[in-house]
């Protein structure tokens, strides 16, 4: 009933355009993601693919992905088209940063001109979304994805889901445009506690990992599509699942008429390379441009650069990939994450409190070696899985934890490549000389000295890793090499051992010494009567001093 | 956020209402031209569009607008700008010249560049043509001086988060869909496009700038049109 109003012409035009817009628009938000700068050409001459006229590719994989979401239908009212962004670990854990949503609401705008104005804003809106996208948090994520996580998308069609953004979430309109059948608005829910973490944060050594609940196993709706990193190998990925170009491809011929402006001359062609399309004008060189160049994206995808592809290469803003330790037989899968060996379950008390709750390490996706994180919860000495369920920390956690770690004092798992030189951390005597046996760390198996209760109290009588002590009171005491913080030789040039041992044994006192005490004892019982006879003369002067004190 | 005036720019007769935005930004010396370009390159991305091809019976094509992204050196922040080098030298041009005029003015470092969209509107000789402005983007900058490294550092990502609200908020003005000229026929083009760039046509535009005196007044002490003043009479 609502669209009587429009033409039919129009009304295919329409669909087109919005179809052809949603297309583009997960084209741009994916593109976005990969990690790399984006750059295409401006072009004075019309090539008819580009729709929108703005110059942006289209990955095959990802129009297949999209395509396959719409399954032929457009964004209408309660059916959304959403585009989601995650980011993946190497140990396999998830986390959703972003919605991308391309909605349909009623408020029709009939008035409005399809072929022209609505066109133009779509253009517009997609402008829009070119910068809004390098602005939201996510973005400076994906620049830096690679060696210890991934960009993931998502593209999901129907009912909004904003759930696995957390807590506060964030939106951010990127625009509207009014059509005769509705009003199609695009927007961003981004997950607001990635707002504070800046790329500074990669490079510096925080020390906490939260779990990232692995969100597919908690996910609502049955629907849910493989998920796709944003950023392509090569290798076994065929392009014949994915065909490069469509058979019948559409290309949008544009003409515009300025007098009067309400008249436009409107064309979309359905061009088939074979066939020179019905009109003739010279602005449909398209189709074979077309067909040459998404042949020529998949084919520089399939021969796996693995370096950077440089900013001057122009035409192939194009993903780069990445480090070794991905399954390569699966490119949508990223790393079956792996465990290595045992992982010793976690003392249920760590020393340090609540910050030790979430403190555990990780190894860095260095291709071959994983550990997997272990679960910050409640279940204390539950051995590690990867696919961690168990209660997330907060988000905020999560994300200012990643990927480089640093050895805490109460470190459970050894850890290859820290060697005893770079351990700043108290009580670094009862770390691990040899870092690969568990047995000499003292966490695990206590030294046995059942006199002593810790190093540093008691009489430092400390055995370590070399033995127990002999008998010699000097002897026993073994130097410690650590720094406390309350030992500094300004006053006696020496360290704490050195003073100790020094002042271990001082003399007796003299009044001690039962000789000579009892020899004074004597002597002092026979001077007493005439001390006594004296003290009572001077009686009068001891009250008066006395008085003085009062 | 962008506070929207509607006003009527005293040194031109009005025939119409021009839009204003003013944005506000407080950068570090270095920062001035990447903060300043990346709001330019925001606001001509969206008000810039492929070449016409006029054909007969009044019609046109529209060419392409390649777009690239921008990272800056000095700031936390990427930008996306539309791919012409000729544009970008134009800006980079006015923008070196703001800067300049900032660091020697010996003022305590505000100033303000403004990106001016305006219509031609020929009039009959001996009257030159008018130049009517449809909208105003003004930014406010104050520069700041910081004592250490780690201040600075700070500033980078500080700076980086203003200019992500800033583009939200260009990105909203421009959202509204209020006014912009007519489409205009072949002969008209150039009173409302700047057609000299051989692979994008933005509106036309012009960029000028103030500084202001250590007073706070804004007492000219360079204005000068760069760039675009199309006419030649």
């Amino acid at each position: 009933a609502m669209d009587t109003d429009l033409s039919s012409q129009d009304r295919k035009d329409l669909d087109k355009f919005i179809k052809f817009f949603a297309l583009k628009t997960v084209q741009v938000i994916v593109q976005a993601r990969l990690g790399e700068k984006i750059c295409t050409r401006s072009s004075s001459s019309p090539t008819g693919s580009d729709w929108f006229n703005l110059a942006i590719k289209d990955i095959p994989e990802v129009t297949h992905e999209a395509k396959k979401a719409l399954a032929g239908q457009l964004p209408a009212v309660g059916r959304s088209m959403c585009v989601e962004i995650s980011l993946k670990t190497s140990e396999g854990d998830s986390m959703e940063l972003e919605i991308w949503c391309l909605e349909m609401n009623e408020k029709c705008d009939k008035e409005i001109k399809v072929s022209y104005t609505v066109y133009n804003r779509l253009s517009l809106l997609l402008k829009s979304l070119l910068a809004i996208t390098r602005v939201t948090p996510a973005y400076r994520l994906s620049r830096k994805q690679g060696h210890e996580y991934v960009i993931l998308y998502r593209i999901y069609f129907g009912e909004v889901q904003l759930s696995g953004l957390g807590e506060g979430f964030q939106t951010v309109r990127v625009g509207t445009v009014g059509t005769p059948v509705g009003t199609i608005t695009l927007s961003c829910a981004y997950r607001i506690n990635l707002a504070f973490m800046s790329t500074r944060q990669f490079e510096r050594t925080p020390p906490i990992m939260g779990i990232i609940i692995d969100h597919f196993v908690d996910r609502p709706y049955p629907s849910s599509s493989p998920m796709h990193p944003c950023n392509y190998r090569a290798g076994e990925d065929n392009g014949a699942i994915y065909p490069s170009v469509e058979d019948s491809q559409e290309v949008c011929t544009t003409s515009f008429s300025t007098s009067p402006p309400s008249q436009c001359v409107f064309t979309v062609t359905k061009a088939h390379f074979q066939t020179p399309p019905p009109v003739v004008t010279d602005t449909l060189k398209v189709p074979v441009m077309g067909l040459a160049f998404s042949h020529q994206l998949s084919s520089s995808r399939l021969s796996y650069q693995p370096a950077a592809l440089g900013v001057g290469s122009a035409d192939m803003g194009y993903p780069v990939l990445f480090a070794g330790g991905l399954n390569a037989a699966h490119p949508h899968q990223l790393i079956g994450p792996g465990k290595e060996g045992g992982v010793p379950p976690i003392p249920s008390q760590p020393a340090h409190g609540t910050q030790a709750d979430q403190e555990r390490m990780c190894t860095p996706l260095d291709g071959v070696h994983y550990s997997a994180a272990t679960p910050s919860s409640s279940e204390d000495t539950e051995t590690v899985s990867n696919s961690s369920e168990g209660k997330c920390g907060s988000p905020h956690d999560l994300l200012e934890t990643i990927f480089i770690r640093k050895v805490g004092a109460f470190v459970n798992k050894p850890i290859n490549q820290v060697t005893m030189a770079n351990l700043d951390i108290p009580f670094a005597m009862f770390a691990p000389k040899n870092v690969e046996l568990e047995d000499n760390d003292p966490m695990v198996n206590p030294p046995d000295s059942p006199e002593t209760e810790s190093p540093l109290q008691g009489s430092l009588h400390s055995e370590g890793s070399s033995g127990s002590s002999t008998g010699n009171t000097h002897d026993d005491f073994v130097m410690i090499d650590f720094k406390p913080a309350f030992s500094k030789d300004d006053i006696l040039p020496m360290d704490l051992g050195t003073f100790y041992r020094e002042f271990q044994n001082p003399p007796q006192l003299s009044s001690l010494s039962i000789d000579i005490g009892a020899q004074s004892m004597a002597e002092d019982l026979d001077s007493l009567p005439e001390k006594l006879a004296v003290h009572e003369k001077n009686v009068k002067e001891f009250d008066a001093f006395v008085e003085t004190l009062q | 956020p962008c506070r929207t005036r509607y006003c009527t720019p005293s040194s031109i007769t009005p025939t119409m209402n021009c839009r204003a935005e003013v944005l506000e930004v407080s950068v570090e010396g270095r920062q001035v031209e990447e903060a300043m370009l990346a709001v330019l390159h925001t606001v001509l991305l969206h008000r810039s569009t492929g070449k016409f091809h006029y054909k007969k019976e009044g019609t046109y094509s529209i060419g392409t607008v390649g777009t690239q992204d921008v990272d800056c050196d000095f700031i936390d922040f990427a930008y996306v700008r539309v791919s012409s080098e000729e544009l970008d030298r134009a800006l980079r041009k006015a923008v070196g010249e703001f800067k300049d005029a900032l660091r020697n003015s010996g003022s305590d470092g505000m100033g303000q560049i403004s990106l001016e969209f305006y219509q031609k509107k020929k009039s009959r000789w001996p009257f030159s043509d008018e130049c009517i402005p449809w909208e105003l983007w003004t930014i406010k900058v104050n520069v700041v001086n910081l004592a250490n490294e780690q201040e600075r550092q700070i500033c980078r990502e500080k700076v980086g988060e203003k200019l992500c609200e800033k583009i939200i908020n260009i990105v909203e003005v421009m959202n509204r869909h209020e006014y912009l000229p007519k489409m205009p026929t072949q002969s008209e083009v150039d009173n409302v496009f700047d057609t000299s760039l051989k692979d994008v046509q933005p509106y036309l535009y012009k960029i000028s700038y103030q500084i202001t005196d250590s007073l706070g007044t804004s007492v000219t002490t360079t204005m000068r049109r760069l760039i675009k003043d199309t006419l030649a009479l």
